[in-house]
């Protein structure tokens, strides 16, 4: 883990209030890995106090992507950042995907802002297996495929694509590939984590053998494990919280309770 | 330029130099451990063990606020004996002062925690949490009641031939009033101050953000209030008192030494920066030298009131 102070190299809006920073740290990018995440300080200042969690979006040689919409103030003031101005990342962190274990096809489920995290998943998959996408959003204007290829989209309003949240998008379709060994990858709203691993576990009840990971997400202080401020339920152990920074972001469905 | 002499003492307790880890804020020092030496430490204070594991508090734990934090974990913790076997033995290997936060839901469980910690040597001190805000059990129940924190210092002091160290509570009318009977039912040093009660609400839901409703502040807000807290007690009582609410940098660790503190905690500064001791401990070698203070030993309660 480090904790260095990293220049701005490049800011773009990729699409109307969604943004793409690059940080340079060679010390994180040589390290990083899909799903782990970046804890940033924006300022110097104790407004806002404590660090932001940001899930590492790409690597490119020496630079760090992270992907953002404007949400509070710590996400206001990274979108004013100007190329060589500096944050303060510690990073990597938490456990990442698993992206060796056994499955034919790879399943990419993004709702919202949850595209964040795969386009460097899609770096380390690619070369070795089939991949499909299902991207999801309130309307089109959410709907964010940045670095997504071979994908579907669902929009809740019908605006674009299939008229329906992403989870019946992705029962439908993946009805089409049940032959196969399926591994699912999801990131995104806590809702839309819990359909889906219900759904699932639906599909497994009936004898299929879906393996499902989640991005999960939680307010936290610290980013590395000290502060406790980040539990999520254990499924096995109900005297037992996983920390979400530490144990995850990155959990299997069958692990945890949404 | 001459060497300064850090070093501070606590009781009979000898630091290296007066920088603390707060109890819950540095785990039981392997997480931070990745980050710095912990020997170019004070001291280290565990996560608060209770005589059982505790689950704690069910999510959401923590809300920003202004310039601070609220927390709400709930003492969630290994447990005694997990805490005996699995944590002594990596805080063992390090050459830094550990001292034990005990909290319990009864007096007895004090007792019986201090009873079997006493005989290992890692643990040089007992800083007892009789100020907890976030469980429903013990906690801020005995911090608020007088009879009750001299009692369980009493017993404590009776059990151990450690340092004892009582952590106040800042949610009473007159801390010094406190710390005196900590004074004099034996305790070596007090800690100032525990979090303040805060919460926060969500405008569109009207629910508490925090699922235990309440929570403790920390963080550069609370520091005005610490500071006053410690000189409080450092006007009324003849005790050593351990400085700690919102310490950021080195000139906090200053102003809180000049208010009357032998020594500081960090606490919602690790985690934001785990490294931020390193720096402190150089400025403040820097500042005792330009000050020409040989100890820093020297400035702890030397405000001038005119």
């Amino acid at each position: 883990m480090f904790i260095t102070q990293a220049p701005v190299v490049d800011l773009i809006e990729i699409q109307e209030g969604i943004y793409l920073q690059k940080l340079e740290s060679p010390e994180i990018a040589n390290k990083i890995l899909p799903g782990q995440f970046l804890n940033i300080k924006v300022n110097d200042s104790v407004t806002p106090l404590l660090r932001r969690p940001f899930s590492i979006c790409d690597i490119e040689d020496d630079y760090l992507h992270i992907l953002f919409n404007i949400y509070g103030e710590g996400t206001k003031i990274l979108s004013q950042k100007k190329r060589g101005d500096y944050v303060n990342i510690m990073g990597p962190l938490g456990k990442g995907f698993i992206f060796n274990d056994e499955f034919d096809l790879a399943v990419f489920v993004a709702g919202g802002l949850g595209a964040a995290p795969f386009p460097l998943l899609y770096k380390y998959l690619h070369s070795k297996k089939n991949i499909i996408s299902f991207i999801g959003g309130k309307s089109k204007s959410e709907i964010i495929k940045y670095k997504f290829i071979n994908y579907s989209i669902a929009t809740e309003d019908g605006s674009e694509g299939f008229k329906g949240n992403v989870v019946e998008l992705f029962e439908n379709e993946i009805k089409n590939f049940l032959e196969k060994k399926i591994k699912v990858f999801a990131c995104g709203p806590n809702g839309m984590l819990k359909a889906l691993s219900k759904s699932i576990k639906n599909f497994n009840q009936i004898g299929y053998n879906i393996i499902c990971e989640i991005s999960t997400e939680s307010v936290m202080a610290c980013g590395f494990g000290i502060c406790q401020g980040c539990p999520i339920q254990d499924s096995k152990n109900e005297n037992r919280f996983y920390l979400v920074c530490k144990d995850g972001p990155i959990f299997n469905i069958n692990d945890i309770i949404l | 330029m001459n060497e300064v002499d850090l070093s501070v003492k606590i009781g009979k307790l000898k630091l290296k130099n007066p920088i603390l880890l707060a109890s819950g804020t540095v785990g039981y020092g392997n997480e931070i451990s990745d980050f710095i030496d912990l020997n170019i430490l004070g001291g280290i204070i565990t996560k608060s063990i209770s005589l059982n594991p505790r689950k704690g508090n069910k999510p959401q734990r923590i809300v920003e606020t202004s310039s601070g934090m609220l927390n709400a974990i709930g003492l969630a913790n290994v447990g005694l004996e997990s805490f005996i076997n699995d944590k002594i033995p990596f805080l063992s290997k390090y050459d830094v002062p550990i001292i034990c936060n005990i909290a319990a839901s009864t007096i007895e469980e004090y007792v019986e925690c201090v009873k079997a910690l006493n005989e290992y040597d890692t643990i040089k001190a007992f800083e007892i949490n009789v100020s907890c805000p976030n469980v429903k059990d013990g906690g801020l129940q005995f911090g608020n009641n007088i009879s009750i924190v001299a009692k369980i210092t009493e017993l404590v002091r009776i059990n151990s031939d450690k340092v004892v160290i009582i952590k106040l509570s800042p949610n009473v009318s007159y801390i010094s009033e406190f710390a005196k009977v900590c004074k004099e039912n034996g305790a070596d040093a007090v800690t100032a101050i525990n979090t303040l009660v805060g919460t926060a609400f969500n405008i569109n839901t009207r629910k508490p953000k925090l699922s235990n409703v309440y929570g403790g502040l920390s963080g550069p807000a609370i520091k005005p209030i610490a500071l006053a807290k410690v000189l409080e007690i450092h006007q009324t009582v003849d005790i050593p008192i351990i400085g700690v609410g919102g310490i950021m940098n080195w000139q906090d660790v200053v102003e809180f030494m000049i208010a009357g503190a032998s020594a500081v905690q960090l606490g919602t500064l690790n985690f934001i920066d785990p490294t931020a001791s390193i720096n402190i401990l150089n400025n403040l070698k820097k500042y005792c030298s330009e000050n020409y203070l040989k100890e820093i030993s020297q400035l702890t309660g030397t405000y001038i009131l005119e």
